[in-house]
């Protein structure tokens, strides 16, 4: 029997890893998620399932331990708020090239710089367009909702062991630090080092006599080698781009007008659309659950059908709203609207910016 | 609930220390406990550090669209600060209650229903002061009863440690005592 709770999101995030039988938690406190750490820290799962719950010196800690963990074929994790996802880049970058399944999670908050505490969405770039070097992708889940934050933590998992590649958690500071109910999943047992040994060939678990030695390493030096590796990994992506795009769609059978949005900026939306529709302006919602792999079939079938026009909400300058752009291809109108450094639009705000976008205005802050 | 639709938005608004958030989060519970859906959004800005605190609750029968919101059905007051800031958020025909202790100007909008709640000097008076919060509830609660007694009961339990419990029975007693001392002004 799964269990109700009201918790934040972070918390219920937490509480999912434990759940979702990870073995390993390595982070460095920031605000707005250092609730995740403190549950955790708190609920000591190292003496019920023994997954292991370590404060590193610093976030480049954090994530090269999860890279040495997740090369031994464990459930490995971390997360951070905005500044300490820059600091892990290079390490993601490592995890992505040695092809090794993690979940990182970035509660967002405002930038550039130390920026702010307050919730803001302007890691999309980063993210999803790549925030380290080279050609490789993050699978970028985007939780609107504590039951959410829950749910997807055991998604990013199953994922990023199912395609052998890192994926994160983009969150914002609202969805963490607000609280909702939650339908907790039953906990489900961690993997035995038999298990792990028998699931993940891969893996480094102590070469036994007779077998092959397993490197892990980002490392090929041979430019041939290389490139072999990248279409391989281009595979991949491809495969990932075709199965695992999720996304809700609230009210977009008859809308002429489509808000897309993710996160709590979904949330907004949702309202503004509700207010949209009592004042009889056909509006719907496309929320992205998926950043990475994008929507993209998504939205241009809408566009195909006859939708006038995309507004993508942001708490950003426009991010997100260039991949609408490339998903709709000239076929409708597409702006962008949002506040930036913390401050969020209400649904209020949004509904006013819809009203003057669907009356032909472009510029909308 | 007898199957009618609900949708309550209440901000909370006071002085860190107040006990603002836990009445939202208690509140928020006890819906949960009832079979509501809820959201409890606080202000965790820099803001609290200078001393306001507030938490938006809503308690719906259906799907909550946004926990984040600039206009109310109800706005439970309890600094001068918080009645400047949010009197103007309430919907025309809404509720406010507020506590008159530090009130140097009281409510002038004339299309909402305003109560007030002696809840600072009641506390004072009755050395209640921990469960200051609750008797102010209990005063919400009287005027607009989303959430039954039961209910509150059930969700002090699930929001306070175990070792608070014993407590319960005292809070249950500041929600009654609200009921008893809620005015209306206008």
């Amino acid at each position: 029997m799964s269990e109700l709770r009201l918790m934040k999101g972070n918390e219920a995030l937490a509480e999912a890893a434990i759940r979702a039988g990870v073995d390993a938690y390595y982070g460095y406190p920031i605000t707005p998620q250092s609730e995740v750490m403190e549950y955790l820290m708190a609920a000591n799962p190292e003496k019920t399932t023994g997954m292991v719950v370590l404060q590193a010196e610093s976030e480049v800690s954090s994530i090269n331990m999860v890279y040495g963990a997740a090369g031994a074929g464990k459930m490995a994790m971390t997360s951070s708020s905005s500044p300490g996802v820059s600091l892990m880049q290079e390490g993601i970058s490592y995890i992505a090239g040695a092809e090794l399944p993690c979940v990182v999670v970035n509660v967002v908050r405002g930038g550039p710089g130390l920026g702010t505490i307050q919730p803001s969405q302007a890691d999309y770039f980063q993210t999803v367009k790549g925030g380290g070097h080279g050609d490789y992708k993050l699978i970028t889940l985007a939780p609107a909702s504590v039951q959410e934050m829950s749910d997807f933590m055991r998604l990013a998992f199953e994922l990023a062991f199912k395609y052998r590649n890192p994926a994160m958690i983009l969150s914002d500071g609202a969805i963490g630090q607000m609280m909702e109910k939650v339908e907790l999943f039953d906990p489900i047992p961690r993997r035995t080092d038999e298990e792990v040994a028998q699931q993940c060939p891969w893996a480094t678990t102590g070469r036994k006599r007779g077998t092959q030695k397993r490197v892990i390493t980002s490392l090929r030096l041979v430019a041939s080698v290389q490139e072999e590796f990248n279409i391989k990994l281009q595979k991949k992506y491809k495969q990932i781009q075709e199965n695992e795009v999720r996304c809700e769609m609230i009210g977009c059978e008859d809308a002429q007008f489509v808000i897309v949005a993710y996160g709590s900026s979904a949330r907004t939306s949702m309202k503004a659309v509700e207010l949209a529709r009592k004042s009889g302006l056909r509006a719907g919602l496309l929320r992205p659950q998926t950043l990475w792999p994008f929507p993209t079939k998504e939205l241009r079938s809408l566009a195909e059908r006859g939708v006038q026009g995309f507004l993508s909400v942001e708490m950003s300058a426009g991010q997100m709203v260039e991949d609408v752009r490339l998903a709709v291809n000239g076929r409708s109108r597409v702006e962008h609207f949002g506040r930036m450094g913390g401050v969020i639009a209400s649904p209020l705000d949004i509904f006013e910016a819809l009203k003057q976008f669907a009356a032909g205005e472009k510029k909308l802050f | 609930m007898n199957g009618e639709f609900m949708n309550e938005e209440i901000i909370i608004a006071g002085f860190g220390g107040q006990g603002v958030l836990s009445m939202g989060k208690i509140l928020a519970y006890s819906g949960l406990m009832q079979g509501l859906e809820v959201s409890w959004m606080p202000s965790y800005g820099p803001e609290m550090r200078g001393g306001t605190a507030n938490v938006t609750v809503i308690l719906s029968t259906e799907r909550i669209s946004s926990p984040i919101l600039t206009a109310f059905d109800t706005a439970i007051i309890l600094n001068q600060q918080s009645l400047d800031k949010f009197e103007n958020t309430v919907k025309p025909g809404g509720l406010l209650i507020y506590d008159p202790n530090g009130i140097s100007r009281p409510p002038e909008r004339t299309d909402l229903r305003i109560y007030s709640v002696e809840a600072s000097k009641t506390a004072n008076e009755k050395n209640m002061h921990k469960i200051f919060n609750m008797i102010v509830l209990g005063g919400y609660l009287k005027v607009k009863p989303v959430v039954s007694l039961d209910f509150i009961e059930a969700g002090l339990k699930k929001s306070l440690p175990e070792r608070h419990h014993k407590l319960i029975p005292a809070n249950l007693e500041g929600v009654k005592l609200g009921g008893e001392i809620i005015n209306r002004v206008n």
